[in-house]
């Protein structure tokens, strides 16, 4: 075989992984339902036109030349699809890193080395981009339905966008491979994927919330301090706002400068990608000799897993990254009850739905991993204790950590406004016990690293997890404002939770 | 005999999957005996172990420990025995003395006395370099020593034990031969399948050969040979003859 059509070859096994990947992830690993997925897929696709016509539409008319704050607004659209493209595909890139099992294949087959790794980066680059064009679609066919076909360069900026992002993300990763190893790399890197993906926005409305007391983004955006600061309306800085409207030389620029930046990173870092998926391998061998042995400590059996359970949660890297978002996502709250605390503005009543949903969302990923996620489960089901007792123990340990995690904030509140930390508290006690029913009524045996796919081993547990933190949300902050509403959303939301029980699998 | 010097005694157990994986079996292992339980590929052997170590819910039969219903009293039945299965479950975050801290803890075992006996174990199978380190980066062998190690760190009356040593080296076969030669010495019981004949025949006070669910015959290697009309016989040719005999019928 030539080298051309091995690369070839390559470069059609690395789609063939990618996409049954990607089918695996969409059918929960089920093929029979391949054809239901992708028509609810599709029909997700056409239901999602509704909300980008409400978040697009009224920009569909707007032509070049634009203002500076039209700039702003649509260049910090970009930055953000930006930021999150950067975010998921330096995930992708430690995932390459650390899971697939064919490296040992590849690098004893007679073959070069840094050409094979080149298609696996760009590979990694197109697996990024076509997921960012399709869930840029909606987007854009509603700007093109309302605005003309010139919307179509929008698809261009997208894969621009989503080829440097990888590019980026992959000297990222090999970067901090180098600088920490590949032992930290892990963590760190879905920390800062976490971090690069909720951090524009949240500090959009940190700086909205300092200057305006509102936890609107567009406040900053739209602000005539922004257009002070702002470069003239020639900077390259605008390229790409410029592209998305039509602009053809802006938009040749932008994808140059994209598929150049992607060569480079291919270039440089194709001959390392092999050392540096050997690090990761090889990672946790190192010996830690001379360590001190600590006694054993006593307590009960559910002590004992209690233990085992908030040691296990503190060295979990997904957890960590996704808790550390959601805590960064109560940072803009926070943040308004501190201003609020000076001028008493009543927008304090936005901070009860934000933290009773992210005590939801947090209190269904602790579930799944305690009571779902158990490693060992042979051992636990062999050891001298009920099931029962089991069950409850790692019950406990979820909401401990919610406890610990969300009482500074009720605390702050409860200084400030009492009942409405009363009424928070209930909130996020609720909605903590209802994503631990479902994900207890939904539990299946898996290993903690599935943790990432989680949804797909019922997307049913995963909506009723979703609604029911929505509605208690909704249910909280219509107690502080509407309280008869409250009431009917309430009730809305246990009879969401009685449905969702009575379809969960039985069990004897 | 009392049912207290069976170490496990199994009346009628019967599992039936899509076929019967196991088919009325009747089995007594004598307490401080070495029991190894052969048989060809879906015999049965782990079914049975895992009905009897509550791994698993029988569809029919009986199964005492130490002279304890494990049906009716399952929580006194697990607290005397260990399981260890051929894929060894261990938590990867946690290192082997965590692991081992974590399993007393589950059985309810003094501190002081796991805490000894602990890191005894893991010196004893060669894991002293790596008490400290998470298991994440371990081996197939050493994950199944961690394994092992927990099994023995709360001191059980009854060891079973499913292909033990499939995938240890030669090194850590011999190990964990040993520590379980020596559970036995000191009076433990060890009931343990394998594919390893040579293996069986050499460390078992008895041997039951299983197949389609049921046990084709049982007895230290003499009876075994007596019952089938050898005298100088490997275990392997009277198991390839018991099992062809099965196959026939």
């Amino acid at each position: 075989m030539t080298r051309a059509a091995t690369l070839s070859w390559f470069a059609r096994h690395e789609l063939r992984l990618a996409w049954r990947e990607w089918l695996g992830m969409i059918t929960a690993g089920r093929r029979r339902r391949t054809r239901a997925a992708i028509i609810g897929l599709l029909v997700f696709g056409a239901v999602m036109h509704l909300p980008a016509w409400a978040v697009v539409g009224r920009y569909a008319d707007i032509t070049l030349p634009l203002d500076k704050s039209e700039l702003i607004v649509v260049s910090a659209t970009i930055a953000l699809s930006w930021a999150l493209m950067l975010s998921q595909a330096i995930e992708s890139v430690t995932r390459v890193f650390y899971a697939r099992a064919d490296l040992d294949l590849i690098m004893s087959s007679p073959v070069r080395l840094a050409e094979i790794f080149s298609v696996r980066i760009a590979a990694i680059a197109l697996s990024v981009t076509c997921m960012a064009l399709l869930l840029a679609t909606p987007f854009i066919d509603v700007l093109m339905l309302e605005g003309g076909l010139r919307w179509l360069a929008g698809f261009a900026v997208v894969a621009a966008v989503g080829l440097s992002a990888a590019a980026l993300a992959i000297a990222i990763t090999i970067l901090l491979f180098r600088l920490i190893g590949p032992a930290r790399t892990r963590l760190v890197a879905q920390i800062l994927a976490a971090v690069i993906g909720a951090g524009f926005v949240i500090l959009l409305q940190i700086a909205a919330i300092i200057s305006y007391g509102t936890l609107s983004r567009f406040a900053v955006l739209n602000s005539d301090a922004a257009a002070a600061l702002a470069p003239d309306p020639d900077s390259p800085v605008w390229w790409p706002a410029r592209a998305v409207l039509g602009d053809g030389q802006a938009l040749l620029l932008l994808l140059s400068i994209s598929l150049t930046l992607l060569g480079v990173v291919m270039a440089i870092f194709s001959p390392r990608f092999a050392d540096t998926a050997i690090s990761a391998a090889a990672q946790g061998v190192s010996s830690r000799a001379g360590v001190r042995v600590k006694a054993f400590r006593g307590g009960s059996r559910q002590q004992a897993l209690r233990r085992k359970e908030l040691v296990l949660l503190r060295r979990d890297p997904w957890l960590i990254s996704q808790t550390l978002m959601q805590l960064l996502y109560l940072v803009p709250p926070a943040l308004l009850l501190w201003r609020s605390y000076s001028d008493s503005s009543t927008a304090i009543v936005l901070i009860t739905p934000v933290i009773v949903m992210a005590a939801g969302q947090l209190a269904g990923g602790l579930a799944w991993l305690t009571i779902s996620g158990e490693d060992a489960p042979e051992l636990v089901a062999t050891a001298p204790l009920p099931p029962a007792r089991v069950v409850r123990a790692k019950i406990e340990v979820v909401l401990l950590v919610i406890c610990i995690i969300f009482t500074p904030l009720l605390a702050a509140l409860a200084w400030i406004a009492p009942w409405q930390a009363a009424v928070t508290a209930c909130g996020v006690l609720i909605a903590t016990i209802a994503s631990t029913s479902i994900q207890l009524w939904f539990r299946v045996q898996a290993r903690r690293s599935q943790f990432r796919r989680r949804q797909t081993s019922s997307r049913l547990a995963t909506f009723a997890e979703a609604f029911s933190s929505i509605g208690w949300a909704a249910t909280a902050a219509l107690v502080l404002a509407i309280p008869a509403a409250a009431l009917v959303c309430g009730l809305m939301t246990l009879a969401l939770l009685a449905a969702t029980w009575k379809l969960s699998p039985r069990r004897d | 005999m009392t049912s207290e010097a069976n170490a496990l005694a199994v009346r009628g157990l019967t599992k039936c999957f899509d076929r019967p994986a196991v088919d009325g079996l009747d089995l007594v292992v004598r307490a401080g005996e070495f029991y190894a339980l052969v048989g060809p590929n879906g015999a049965g052997k782990t079914t049975t172990l895992r009905m009897v170590a509550g791994l698993l819910r029988p569809d029919a039969g009986s199964v005492e420990i130490f002279g304890v219903d494990a049906l009716r009293d399952p929580i006194a039945a697990k607290q005397m025995m260990a399981w260890v299965s051929d894929e060894p479950m261990i938590y990867d975050k946690l290192t082997p003395l965590e692991y081992l801290e974590f399993v007393a803890g589950l059985w309810g075992i003094d501190p002081a006395t796991s805490g000894r006996s602990a890191q005894g174990l893991l010196v004893s199978l060669g894991l002293e370099r790596h008490l400290h380190e998470r298991c994440e980066g371990f081996s197939k062998g050493m994950r199944q020593k961690v394994a092992l190690a927990g099994a023995l760190v709360h001191d059980p009356r009854l060891i079973i034990l499913d292909e033990p040593l499939t995938g240890l080296d030669a090194v850590s076969a011999r190990h964990v031969k040993g520590l379980l030669a020596e559970r036995v010495r000191q009076g433990g019981t060890v009931i343990m399948t394998t594919h390893i004949l040579e293996v069986a025949e050499r460390m078992a006070d008895r041997i039951g050969v299983i197949a389609a669910g049921r046990l084709l015959a049982e007895g230290t290697l003499t009876e075994l040979r007596q019952q089938n009309g050898h005298t100088d016989t490997s275990l392997e040719e009277l198991f390839i003859a018991l099992v062809d005999v099965e196959d026939a019928a």
